[in-house]
C-alpha cells in the first residue's frame, strides 16, 4: 500500500503539471491545444541536448527548456492561433491549426533530434528503501518534489501577481478584460507562452526519468486530455486533480490487477466515460463552461 | 537591347542543363526496391535501420556504376513508406509500391503489418522481406514473404539454454507490451522456456506501448524474484527504462530480450544499469565482419551522423534481392522465377569473412526455404558497447 501510495504521488505530481500548460491555453483562449505533447518532447530534448550532450548544468539546462518553449509558444501564438482566431469564428479552425502543428513539429523533432530514444545521466544516484515498503530513486523523489514546487509557484505567480490576475481575468471573461484594459493580444500571448513554457518544464524534468523519443508527444497530449477532462476544461484547480487521480487510478490499477493482463487503462477509460456521462464539465468545471 | 540575347542565352542554358540531367539519370536505367516499415514513433529505429541500410548501399553501388543484371546495370533506387507501425498504413504502403510496379520489397517491421499486406503482395506479384516472426508468413501455402532476420523462437531458446548452462539460470519472469508483436513473442518465449525445463514464474504483467514510468509495472514481477527477466518484443526507446526501472527496483538477476538494441541508447538511457543486458544483435562481429561490412558501416555513419548496430542485419535484404536477380535475371519482374532461384541460390557473403554464403533458409522452422542466412549473434552489453556472447547459425 505505501508503494502504490508513494507511485500515485509520483506520477500524480508530473501528470498535473502536464495538465496545467494545457488547461492553461484552454482557458484562454478557448484552443485545444493538440500539439502540447510534442512541446513536452522539445522540452526534453533541449535539456537532452544542453544537459546530456553538452554537460551544461541540469538546471540552466532546465531553463534553457522553458526559454526555448516560452519563445516558440509566443511565436505560434502570435503569428498562427491569434490570426486565425481573429479572422475565423469557428473553433474547428484552431483545432486543426494544433493538429497541423503537432504534426510540423514531430516532423521537426525527427530532422533535429533523430528517431532514437534519448537519455541523459541521472541527476542523483542511489534508491530510498524504506524496508521494501517504499522502494524510490532519489532522483524521482527529487523530480516529483520540484514538480510539487513548480506547481506551487505557479498558482503563486496566478493568484498575486499583476499577469496572474491579468491572465484570470482574461480566462474568466476575455471582453470584460478587454473593458477593464487589459492588453487582451499580449496576455494571450504572455499566457500560451506560459503553457508552452510549461510543457518544456515538465519535459526537461522527466527526460531524467523517463527519456524522450519522437513518439512521446501524441500519447502524451491524450493523457494530458483526460486529465483535463477529468478535473474540468479551463480550470488550473481540476487541471491538478485531474492529474492527481489519473496518477492514482494507474498506480492502483498496475499494482492490482496486474494478473488479469493491461486492463488498467481500459478501467480507467470506462471510468472516464462513465464518469463523464454523469458529469461532462468535469470535477471542477462549470456547466456553462 | 541587351534583354533578348540575354534570355537567348539563358533558354540555351535551361535546355542543356535539362538535357544534361536527363543525360545522367539516363546513363542507367533504374531499379526501384520498395521499403514499407516504422520510421516514426517508439519503434522507429527498427524501420529507420532499415531505410538507412538501403539508402546507403544503394547509393554505394550507383556510385560505383550501378548493379549489373543480365545484360543490363542498373542504379537501385529505394522508395520508402513509413507505415507508422499501422497495419492500415501498411497495407497503403504496399499498395503504392505495386502502383510504383515494384516487385520487390523490405519490410514490414512488425507481425500485424506483415500479415496485413500479404494478400497485397500475393496478389500484385510482390516478395516483400518482413522482421516479423508469425510462422504463417512464411509457411506453405504463403510463399511470397521471406524473413528477413532470425525469429525469436529461433534465438530465444538458444539464448535460454546458454543462460541455464553458463549461469544456472533456473527461474524466469516474461513482460511484454500490450501489442500483437510483443504478446506473440512473449508467448512463444514461454512455451521455449517450459521446454527447456524452466520454471516461469511470472508472463501476465503487460505495459502499454507509450508507458514512460516502469517502476509501477515492473514492481509486482520483480516480486516473483526471477533468476532471468525476458523484455519480450522490447522496442528500443523502451529497453532503457525498463532495465533501469528493474535495477531500481534491486533486480540483481539477468535481463534480456530477443530483440536487437542499440547500444548509443542503453548507454544514455540506463547507463552501467544496463552491464550484462543480453540481446539479439546485428549479425556481424568485429571478427566476422569483412572488409566489404566495415566500408559499409563508415559509409553509412558519414550519410547518417551514427550507426545503428541493428544495421549488420539490415543491410542483408537487400544484398539478398538483387543477388538472386543476378542469379535469374528473368525474375526482375517475374516473382515466381525468383521463389524457383532461391531454392538453389547460393552466393559469397560479401559482409562476412572466410567462405560464408549467401542462401535461403528456414526449412526447420518454415517446412520451405523463406528465411534468409544471417548469422545469429547474441550480444551483451558493457560499459557503452555490446560485446559477442555467442555466434550460432539458423536450420
Amino acid at each position: 500500500m505505501e508503494q502504490i501510495l508513494a507511485n500515485g504521488i509520483y506520477l500524480g505530481s508530473q501528470y498535473a503539471m502536464i495538465a496545467l500548460g494545457l488547461t492553461l491555453i484552454f482557458a484562454l483562449m478557448n484552443v485545444l491545444n493538440f500539439a502540447h505533447g510534442q512541446m513536452y518532447v522539445i522540452g526534453g530534448f533541449v535539456t537532452y541536448t544542453f544537459y546530456g550532450q553538452w554537460g551544461v548544468p541540469f538546471v540552466l539546462a532546465l531553463v534553457m527548456s522553458c526559454v526555448t518553449l516560452a519563445i516558440l509558444g509566443a511565436l505560434i501564438e502570435k503569428f498562427l492561433f491569434a490570426p486565425v482566431i481573429k479572422g475565423s469564428a469557428r473553433e474547428e479552425s484552431t483545432m486543426l491549426l494544433a493538429a497541423g502543428i503537432a504534426f510540423f513539429l514531430d516532423a521537426v523533432i525527427l530532422l533535429v533530434f533523430g528517431e532514437k530514444q534519448r537519455g541523459v545521466p541521472k541527476i542523483v544516484d542511489g534508491v530510498f528503501n524504506w524496508d521494501f515498503r517504499i522502494i524510490m530513486p532519489y532522483d524521482r523523489i527529487l523530480i516529483c518534489v520540484l514538480a510539487i514546487l513548480s506547481i506551487v509557484a505557479f498558482i503563486g505567480l496566478m493568484q498575486y501577481t499583476k499577469t496572474g490576475r491579468a491572465l484570470r481575468a482574461l480566462a474568466q471573461d476575455r471582453t470584460a478584460a478587454q473593458l477593464m484594459g487589459v492588453n487582451v493580444d499580449r496576455y494571450s500571448m504572455i499566457g500560451f507562452a506560459l503553457g508552452a513554457m510549461l510543457a518544456g518544464l515538465v519535459g526537461g524534468l522527466l527526460v531524467t526519468i523517463t527519456g524522450v523519443n519522437l513518439g512521446m508527444g501524441g500519447p502524451t497530449s491524450i493523457k494530458a486530455f483526460m486529465m483535463v477532462m477529468i478535473g474540468g476544461a479551463g480550470v488550473i484547480s481540476g487541471a491538478i486533480w485531474g492529474g492527481i487521480i489519473l496518477g492514482f487510478m494507474e498506480a492502483i490499477g498496475l499494482a492490482l490487477l496486474y494478473q488479469y493482463g493491461d486492463i488498467t487503462y481500459l478501467l480507467i477509460f470506462v471510468s472516464l466515460m462513465i464518469f463523464l456521462a454523469i458529469r461532462p464539465q468535469g470535477l471542477m468545471g462549470k456547466p456553462w463552461g | 537591347m541587351q534583354r533578348r540575347p540575354l534570355m537567348k542565352a539563358a533558354l540555351m542554358a535551361a535546355t542543356l542543363t535539362a538535357f544534361g540531367a536527363t543525360a545522367a539519370f539516363a546513363e542507367n536505367p533504374v531499379l526501384k526496391i520498395g521499403f514499407v516499415g516504422v520510421t516514426s514513433g517508439p519503434a522507429a529505429a527498427w524501420g529507420i535501420s532499415n531505410q538507412r541500410s538501403m539508402e546507403a548501399r544503394a547509393d554505394w553501388i550507383n556510385e560505383t556504376g550501378g548493379y549489373t543484371i543480365g545484360d543490363t546495370t542498373y542504379d537501385i533506387e529505394i522508395v520508402s513508406f513509413d507505415d507508422q507501425k499501422d497495419p492500415k498504413r501498411a497495407i497503403a504502403g504496399m499498395e503504392k509500391m505495386a502502383q510504383e510496379g515494384i516487385h520487390y520489397v523490405v519490410g514490414p517491421n512488425v507481425d500485424d503489418g506483415a500479415a496485413a499486406v500479404r494478400p497485397v503482395a500475393e496478389s500484385s506479384g510482390i516478395m516483400y522481406f518482413p522482421y516479423a516472426f508469425p510462422k504463417s508468413l512464411y509457411q506453405a501455402p504463403a510463399s511470397n514473404a521471406v524473413l528477413g532476420m532470425v525469429a525469436n523462437y529461433q534465438s530465444g531458446p538458444a539464448i535460454y539454454e546458454y543462460l541455464m548452462q553458463e549461469k544456472g539460470v533456473k527461474t524466469v519472469a516474461f513482460i511484454a507490451a500490450n501489442e500483437s508483436d510483443p504478446l506473440s513473442q512473449r508467448d512463444g518465449g514461454v512455451e521455449a522456456a517450459k521446454a527447456l525445463g524452466l520454471e516461469v514464474v511470472s508472463d501476465n504483467v503487460t505495459y502499454q506501448v507509450d508507458t514512460t514510468d516502469f517502476t509501477p509495472v515492473l514492481t509486482p514481477v520483480m516480486r516473483s524474484r526471477p533468476d532471468l527477466l525476458v523484455l519480450s518484443g522490447v522496442s528500443p526507446a523502451n529497453a532503457p527504462q525498463l532495465i533501469r526501472s528493474a535495477r531500481e527496483l534491486g533486480f540483481q538477476g539477468i535481463i534480456s530480450t530477443e530483440t536487437a538494441q542499440d547500444a548509443g541508447v542503453l548507454a544514455e538511457g540506463a547507463g552501467d544499469l544496463a552491464n550484462g543486458f543480453i540481446s539479439v544483435g546485428g549479425a556481424s562481429t568485429p571478427e566476422l565482419a569483412s572488409p566489404m561490412m566495415n566500408e559499409f558501416v563508415d559509409r553509412y555513419t558519414k550519410m547518417f551522423g551514427e550507426y545503428n548496430d541493428e544495421s549488420n542485419t539490415k543491410v542483408y535484404a537487400l544484398e539478398y534481392i538483387l543477388e538472386t536477380l543476378k542469379a535469374d535475371p528473368s525474375a526482375i519482374d517475374n516473382v515466381d522465377a525468383f521463389k524457383a532461384k532461391m531454392d538453389t541460390f547460393e552466393a559469397p557473403n560479401p559482409y562476412m569473412n572466410g567462405d560464408a554464403k549467401l542462401r535461403y533458409v528456414g526449412m526447420t522452422s518454415f517446412g520451405q526455404k523463406r528465411q534468409v542466412a544471417v548469422p545469429l549473434v547474441v550480444n551483451v552489453y558493457q560499459d557503452g558497447v555490446f560485446e559477442t556472447l555467442f555466434v550460432a547459425e539458423v536450420d
